[in-house]
């Protein structure tokens, strides 16, 4: 085995385990930041299968503006730690019981289409050292998909627009009858229209 | 020489079954669009294995993509759970069903 598989199979048990403790946790702090472990261990093996530029942007847009993203509504949530998760009664196990046969469908469908990966010989010959350069990549993606990156930015200004309409501040008397009476406004409370 | 893309996918797909499971499991909006950013970073890493094996750019532009639609979705899926918050006063998503009939 060399040297690459052992780095390989390092970084993804390492990846593995972290997200498993992000998704595990009950204080939403902790799960975020065992997730910025795990996606900077998804950069490194990006960066060892030869995608330096998705490595860089793996951490710069998921471990960091993602990420970031995430902590400041946990901030704002100010959720009380020993407070388990409200869960009602066997309701998550009748959920999981609906997206049973989905589920054994779809491990079906995967095993499926490994081995048929794995007929072609060349699937099991390990993969080359090699990478694409940054330069090389964006190169690739203007000249062969600029309609896409297109379509991106229009669909990150929708996101925008999207945001930005869905905080602005609640009409008052608007607020649903759950809501506790010392549930803060985030921003001033105004009439709209 | 690496490992085989076969490990690539074993690895992708246990990646992506945790995302799944913290999605179907957890009863907690955020832990929900964690589950899916989890779910989105495994289908990269299988995007990006395989373009090292047919030796073609289009799996990381793909990824690429993939990282601008993600962006878009967590910053539309968090306000929604900032607003579900305000509405209901806690982050179950059981507990926001005004449109239930």
């Amino acid at each position: 085995m060399s040297f690459f598989a052992i780095l390989f199979y390092a970084l993804a048990a390492a990846t593995l385990v972290c997200t498993v403790m992000a998704v595990t946790r009950r204080i939403l702090m902790h799960a975020v930041v065992w997730m910025v472990a795990a996606l900077i261990g998804t950069a490194l093996i990006f960066l060892l299968l030869g995608a330096p530029l998705l490595a860089g942007f793996e951490v710069i847009v998921y471990a960091g503006a993602i990420m970031v993203l995430f902590l400041f509504v946990v901030m704002l949530m100010r959720q009380d730690p020993n407070e388990p998760e409200r869960v009602e009664a066997m309701l998550q196990w009748r959920l999981a019981r609906r997206l049973f046969w989905p589920s054994v469908l779809g491990i079906v469908a995967l095993i499926g289409c490994v081995s048929l990966l794995s007929f072609d010989p060349a699937n099991r010959t390990p993969l080359p050292l090699a990478h694409a350069s940054p330069h090389d990549l964006g190169a690739w993606v203007f000249t062969n998909a600029w309609p896409a990156v297109e379509a991106v930015s229009l669909l990150l200004f929708a996101a925008l627009a999207g945001a930005r309409f869905l905080g602005m501040p609640l009409v008052r008397g608007d607020r649903g009858p759950g809501a506790p009476k010392d549930a803060p406004n985030i921003g001033p409370e105004v009439k709209r229209g | 020489m690496i490992v085989p893309l076969e490990h690539v996918l074993i690895f992708a797909a246990a990646m992506f079954f945790i995302g799944l499971a913290a999605v179907v499991a957890r009863r907690n909006l955020i832990m929900i669009l964690l589950g899916v950013e989890v779910m989105l970073n495994a289908a990269g890493v299988a995007f990006v294995g395989g373009a090292l094996r047919w030796w073609a750019l289009e799996g990381q532009a793909v990824v690429l993509f993939i990282m601008g639609v993600a962006a878009a979705e967590i910053a539309v899926g968090l306000t929604l759970v900032v607003y579900a918050w305000r509405r209901t006063g806690n982050l179950s998503p059981d507990a926001f069903d005004r449109l239930k009939g």
